[in-house]
Parts: C-alpha cells; structure tokens; sequence
C-alpha cells in the first residue's frame, strides 16, 4: 500500500499547472487526493508527475448570486456543507454532500476532484447534471465552458484534456418552490451508493409538474438524467399513480452492471423504488421552505 | 528517488525529517519522526485509524503526503495530554468507559471525537454514532466509544 514513486509539483499559478500538465504526458492533478491517493497507494493509478493544485490561492469559493452557484475546483466538500446561506437557499446540495464519505474525508476532498473523477457512483455528477451545470476548464489555450452532461463520458472519464484543470463549477439553483430530494443506498454510511438518485419537482399554480429532474448515479457508466421518467411527470399532478409511473419509466435511462454489492437487475429495482421515494418526498417539500 | 529534508509543525513543535514525495504523512509522522501514536490500518483511506488534525480539521494522513503538510498546523494523539502527562478529559473518558479494547483505533477515533465535540458540544447518540462512521474499530464495540463520546461530552461541558 504504497504509492510508486513520481515527481511532486506543487503549481504556483494555474497557468503553471497548465504548463506542468503538458509537459509530462503521465502527470496528474492532485486536488483534495481522497480518491487519487487510494489508487496510487493500490497502484492501480501511477502519475509520473503530480501537480498539486493546493497551494494555488484563490481555488476556493462559494458564489451565491440569485439562482446562480459558482464553485470553485478546490472548494472542499465541508465548505460546501457548512455554508448556512446556501443551505437556506437550496438544501439539495447541503444534504447531497453530507453523503460524501466520512468528516475527514469531506474536509480534504474537493467539488472539482470529484467532478474530474466521475465516479458513476458519487454524489457530485448527479447533483451538476440534476443542475444543468457548465464546468469550466483551463488549458494552454486558455478557458472553455462543458456542459454537465458532455463532460462525463465513461467511467472514470470525462471531457477533460490531459492537459486541462477543472477550475469552476456553476450551477443553476432549483426555483425556492421546488421541492427536492436526494436518496440513496449504500452498505454503511459514507459507502459509494449502490443506487443512488437526485429529484427536483416544481408545480405551477394549478398543481401541475413545471419542472421535473431526476439524476441517478451507479447505475451506469456515468450519472445519468433519467428523460423518460421525467417526461412522464411534467404537465401531470404528482400523485402517487403519476409517481409510481414516473418510476417505472426509469428503466431506459439506466445500464447498470452487476458486481457484488449488487446485480444489474437489483439496482434497477433500487433506482425504481428511491425515484419512488425521492419524488414523494420532493412532493412534499414543494411550494414550502424545507 | 528526490529524497529532501522536510520540517513540519506538529503538536506546536518544528520537527524534521526527510521524506520521498510518495512519503505519506503518516509514514513520515511515525518513521522519520518517531510520532508512532498515529496509527496505520488500510494505507488506503478507509479505516481512519491515521486521522489527525491539520489545521484543526480531521484529515486522514495516509492520503496527503508529507511534502503537503509543510506550512500547516498539524496535531497528532501525542499532542493531548497534559506536559505532565495529565490525560485529555476525552482520553479519561475513555479509559473510564473501556473505550479502548484493543486500542489499534483509538488514536485516529481521538482525533474525529476532538473536531466533533468542538463543533458539537453536546451531540446526540445517532449524531457520535454517525460522525464516528469514518473510523472503523475491529474489535466490533462501538457501545463503549459512544459511551465514552457521551461521558467526555459532559465532562468538558462540566470543564472538568
């Protein structure tokens, strides 16, 4: 369980990490290392050279701004948790987070980490594609915009160049009427989910679906947005039958595979039952300030 | 391997040692430093045997490398007690609720308990029980930990 030798490179600047990044086509970025470190020190992962983003100042940060969240790359998980403005405004995200592994594992790891990751699995990708977030890149050619659901592409694979960092995260808030949810199953507390999913349900004033989002995660090659389901919602009242059917409709959107926390099958009937669930409960919690 | 000398503050002292870049701090804290009270369980960030404080917020030693820590404020189980080896009212709490058993966990367990009952003087059971998730204790007690969280919680509200 130790990592295999490699060239440490604190960066300075952004553009200095650019520049460290190109120059060495094995490098690595080394945000909050809660992921990357475990897999260096298995040795499934071995970076010739690590460019700790760390000492770079000014790589954190929490921009509330109306229905607009700006995050830094190298904002930790805790930051995100303990902000009480944010949690006021949209709780999703707080209550997303607080899922994300243990204490001091969310005082280390970053929102930017774990979106570069992408893990199918985490947290993080379900909640910026649930969003409609735009991640923000920095290479040698300066500054491009992805959007959530053309960043992640596979597992463990995103949009990024080699020699690209992630440096922002900006999200669109759900309206302060939406209800939300975000559920999941894992073996213990702070475990990758099993099965895992993200809700927003908005009503108009006659109590019919405006806006329905569902993001799942792990049960797939990435999160993924389950269309189908939500389509089933919007313009319908969302009552138990228009639930369950929404739930039902999950199906399509989903490519589980089977490995042995679970089945393919058994994870698809997971992401039924806490789309189920989350609807309900984001049911419940619309129109009202949780 | 870049072998380099690295001086690092732990426990309000300034200590060295040398370290490769792939030096975990934990390797570096308990052989270049001797601090062997950090304990090393997975090596892969999951028991939470090796956490510690790094600018008082838990971290899990074994995935930041020692080459990271320079410049920050780190605390380990040696920095608890007393100069005159007066326990910590956490660490008496403890040792008077048999909180140890085997006591592998008991050092990283410490440190999760001095950030929780910081933030949260007085945290209900399902709360210790939850924040504690991240330190796994193989002697499979935990009834004796959160007993111990619980009487530590009073002592340090009474200010014992």
């Amino acid at each position: 369980m130790k990592a295999a030798p490699f060239e440490y490179c604190p960066a300075a600047s952004l553009d200095e990490a650019v520049a460290l990044l190109a120059g060495d086509e094995d490098a690595k970025v080394l945000a909050g290392g809660q992921s990357l470190v475990p897999l260096m020190a298995m040795r499934l992962a071995r970076p010739s050279r690590l460019v700790d983003l760390n000492p770079i100042p000014g790589l954190d940060w929490v921009r509330l701004d109306g229905d607009r969240l700006s995050l830094g790359a190298m904002t930790r998980h805790r930051q995100v948790e303990r902000h009480p403005e944010l949690r006021r405004r949209c709780s999703l995200i707080a209550e997303a987070v607080e899922q994300i592994g243990h204490v001091a594992i969310r005082n280390r790891g970053t929102v930017g980490g774990s979106l570069a990751h992408a893990d199918p699995a985490a947290e993080w990708p379900a909640l910026v594609l649930a969003l409609d977030a735009e991640l923000v890149a920095r290479g040698p050619a300066g500054t491009r915009t992805i959007s959530a659901p053309d960043f992640f592409t596979s597992v463990f694979e995103t949009a990024l160049r080699p020699d690209e960092v992630l440096v922002e995260v900006r999200l669109g808030l759900p309206s302060e009427r939406a209800g939300t949810a975000v559920l999941e199953l894992s073996r213990r507390h702070g475990d990758f989910a099993i099965a895992g999913v993200v809700a927003v349900l908005e009503t108009d004033g006659e109590g019919a679906v405006q806006d329905a989002r569902l993001a799942l995660f792990g049960v797939g090659e990435t999160a993924v947005r389950a269309r189908a389901a939500e389509a089933r919602l919007l313009g319908e009242r969302p009552d138990d039958r228009t639930i369950a059917a929404a739930a039902e409709a999950v199906d399509p959107d989903l490519h589980p595979s089977s490995d042995l926390h679970g089945s393919a099958e058994y994870r698809l009937h997971v992401a039924r039952v806490l789309t189920r669930r989350a609807l309900v409960q984001a049911r419940e919690r619309a129109g009202r300030r949780p | 391997m870049s072998w380099r000398e690295l001086t690092l503050t732990v426990n309000g002292r300034r200590l060295s040692g040398r370290a490769e870049p792939r030096t975990t701090l934990a390797d570096f804290l308990r052989d270049e430093l001797g601090l062997t009270g950090t304990h090393l369980g997975c090596e892969h960030g999951v028991c939470g045997a090796c956490t510690l404080l790094m600018d008082g917020a838990t971290v899990r030693s074994c995935l930041i490398f020692a080459v990271q820590a320079e410049g920050h404020e780190l605390e380990t189980v040696e920095g608890m007690a007393a100069p005159d080896g007066r326990l910590h009212p956490i660490q008496e709490a403890f040792s008077l609720e048999h909180g140890l058993q085997c006591g592998f966990c008991t050092p990283g367990v410490l440190m999760s308990v001095r950030e929780l009952l910081h933030e949260n003087p007085d945290p209900t059971e399902q709360e210790i029980r939850t924040w504690l998730s991240g330190n796994l204790c193989r002697c499979t007690g935990y009834q004796n930990i959160v007993a111990a969280v619980r009487r530590a919680s009073t002592m340090l509200r009474d200010g014992a």
